[in-house]
């Protein structure tokens, strides 16, 4: 089990900040803060995604143009982040745009507050 | 014909770049989003056509992108599967554009978001890498929340901000499920992931079981996706709040294409060797499915709002997609992708005719339906008759999808399973009937209507002088008032029926003709699709 976590610890941070993201999606009432749990929560995969591309001993993958570069990383799984933080970029953007309006309409960023304010209408 | 496989790479970017000429074209006029739109629209769905013609008469097309081969680059692929959705889709979009001409909502950026959900549609249902399919559902899941937010009350920005965390969510469980994949096999595209499949499965050992954690993480996020019971939070208050002329798009074609990309990975990336051969999947699947029809059903029966009975009823008929995936057998794979496709055409109908009584009779919720038939004559047929092919009365779309389920069912020799749909079968048509009931059997109360004329999303409408289209049908429309002037006059004013255009109310008729059209039309669909099915299942 020690040797399992000095081995793979990567991953298991990558879960327990995902339970943190998720947690604070479920539990934090200030919508704003829900968001940031969702950044989180996709943080952590973008990490498990470099964690899986990580090779003993590799180098960056840039591969010159003569001789045996030896062991490299895979360049793949960094694409793929790069690609899933731009995704996750956008939706910030619209998650904070639909927050700016919620606020606007209803003057409060608290779901316990909002769920009366709600009630009452 | 050799140059049919192009069309794949357009077919998602036309709609995307076409997206920014709205608002390019905003800086100078006004109102030039719709005319863009159903441009390009009924641009794709020529070309969809093409291609579909291509692929029903010669197999399947590929495309890759930038001429990287597949094992590096994006393939987009057109079998017999996968068109049918791309047809599905563009079909239902271009009709709803009847709807939005007059229905609303307007503006620019509203039918930028509009193009941009139809490229990402268009791009989820012809990708063929699982990383690519991520990237699509997101940008879908991004135009759906915009588009839901376009509605004019606050409430549409709550129940679009709901569906945005829930469907990260989502959406990220499918990216680590598309994480354990890469580390078991080391690629993305879904041609080499199947070719390899079988070998991971005789290999067993750590692959195997990376695979179905992947399965897992997969199929939760997609039941998030789809909205199976209890996932489905979001999907009533997302449904009920959009606007009106945006429901019907989004009840009909988005979570059907999530739920034709889990299909897809279920049968093309995973193959039913994986499905049968690990031990209780199957079993689970078809368990989520059927509770989320009998959940969704019995929630429906218990709605007030129309919209809202709507939407648990979408809930009920994906748990019964969802269950004639995880039957595995051919006839049941059939016949939930016909199911799919039936339930969309009902849906965009049943939507739309609620955003038209909606705003020409007043009505939102069950009680105010009442006499119905004899002021809104033509809409409350259409809806009568969408509503009998939802319960599955034959011949109907939702008739031919259930008995081919039924069907798997049996032949899997899962009985309970015949059972549910039997049951579901009853669950429906007791909202349906409740419907049915008001519309035509029940006299019209004077108005004590707690939604005075123009509350609805919609009301860009109600300013509405300003469209000239407006009247052709609207007339017609108050000459039924005023026949049906026997009860009391304080109904005369109740909705606003001029501004229901023909558009509005031709996409009803049309939907509800084509739910019945497709009922006769199941052997033909059977086989189109059986292609697909024989060569999944060898």
């Amino acid at each position: 089990m020690i040797e399992l976590l000095a081995s793979r610890y990567a991953y298991a941070l990558m879960f327990v900040l995902m339970g943190v993201g998720m947690y604070m999606m479920i539990a934090n009432q200030n919508l704003v803060k829900k968001l940031i749990g969702v950044n989180l929560f996709q943080t952590a995969i973008f990490l498990f995604f470099v964690a899986v591309a990580y090779v003993e001993g590799g180098s960056a993958p840039i591969v010159p143009t003569e001789g045996d570069p030896g062991a490299m990383a895979s360049p793949l799984p960094h694409v793929i982040v790069l690609t899933a933080i731009v995704v996750g970029i956008a939706l910030t953007a619209v998650g904070l745009a639909l927050i700016v309006r919620i606020h606007s309409e209803y003057g409060t960023l608290r779901e316990d507050t909002l769920r009366e304010v709600r009630a009452d209408e | 014909m050799s140059n049919v496989d192009l069309i794949l790479p357009l077919l998602v970017a036309v709609p995307i770049l076409m997206a920014t000429v709205p608002i390019a074209l905003g800086l100078r006029f006004d109102r030039t989003g719709w005319g863009v739109t159903t441009l390009t629209t009924t641009g794709l769905l020529a070309a969809t056509a093409y291609l579909a013609s291509a692929v029903y008469s010669e197999g399947m097309v590929t495309h890759e992108l930038g001429g990287w081969p597949r094992e590096f680059g994006i393939q987009l692929v057109a079998d017999e599967f996968s068109t049918l959705i791309a047809l599905l889709v563009i079909a239902t979009a271009t009709a709803v554009l009847a709807y939005m001409r007059v229905g609303g909502p307007r503006g620019n950026t509203f039918y930028a978001g509009y193009l941009l959900l139809t490229g990402g549609l268009l791009g989820l249902s012809l990708t063929g890498d699982v990383f690519n399919m991520f990237v699509f559902l997101e940008i879908v899941g991004l135009a759906t929340y915009a588009l839901i937010a376009s509605g004019d009350g606050p409430e549409s920005a709550v129940s679009a901000l709901k569906y945005l965390i829930l469907g990260t969510v989502g959406a990220s469980l499918y990216l680590i499920g598309v994480g354990f994949i890469f580390m078991a096999t080391g690629t993305l595209n879904m041609q080499v992931l199947s070719e390899n499949m079988s070998e991971v499965i005789a290999q067993g050992g750590q692959n195997l079981v990376l695979m179905q954690a992947a399965f897992a993480f997969i199929f939760v996020g997609f039941a998030l996706k789809v909205a199976q019971w209890p996932l489905h939070t979001w999907q009533p208050d997302a449904y009920q709040h959009a606007p009106d002329g945006v429901t019907p798009v989004i009840a009909a074609l988005v979570s059907t294409v999530y739920a034709y990309a889990l299909g897809r990975l279920m049968y093309t990336v995973f193959g039913p060797e994986f499905l049968t051969s690990t031990p209780y999947l199957t079993e689970i699947v078809v368990t989520f499915g059927c509770l989320s029809v009998l959940a969704g059903s019995t929630l429906a029966v218990i709605q007030t709002d129309v919209k809202r009975m709507f939407a648990y009823s979408s809930v009920a008929q994906f748990g019964l997609v969802v269950t004639a995936f995880g039957l595995v057998t051919e006839t049941a794979l059939i016949g939930g992708i016909i199911h799919l496709v039936g339930h969309a055409v009902m849906k965009a109908g049943l939507f739309a005719a609620a955003g038209v009584i909606a705003v020409s009779y007043g009505a939102r919720t069950v009680d105010e339906y009442a006499g119905l038939a004899d002021n809104r004559p033509f809409v409350a047929g259409g809806t009568a008759l969408l509503l009998i092919a939802l319960i599955g009365i034959p011949p109907s779309a939702g008739f031919i999808g259930k008995w081919y389920i039924a069907v798997g069912s049996v032949q899997a020799e899962m009985w309970p399973v015949a059972v549910v749909i039997l049951l579901s079968t009853m669950l429906t048509l007791a909202y349906s009937a409740r419907l049915l009931e008001k519309m035509y059997f029940t006299p019209a109360t004077p108005v004590e209507s707690p939604h005075p004329s123009g509350p609805v999303a919609t009301d860009g409408g109600q300013s509405g002088g300003d469209d000239e289209h407006g009247n052709e049908r609207g007339d017609e429309s108050a000459g039924h008032v005023d026949t049906g002037a026997f009860t009391d006059t304080g109904r005369i004013g109740r909705g606003n029926p001029d501004a229901v255009s023909f558009g509005m109310l031709a996409l009803v008729i049309v939907a509800a003709i084509v739910a019945v059209l497709l009922g006769f039309a199941g052997g033909e669909l059977h086989d189109l699709l059986d292609p697909f099915a024989t060569e999944v299942f060898n």
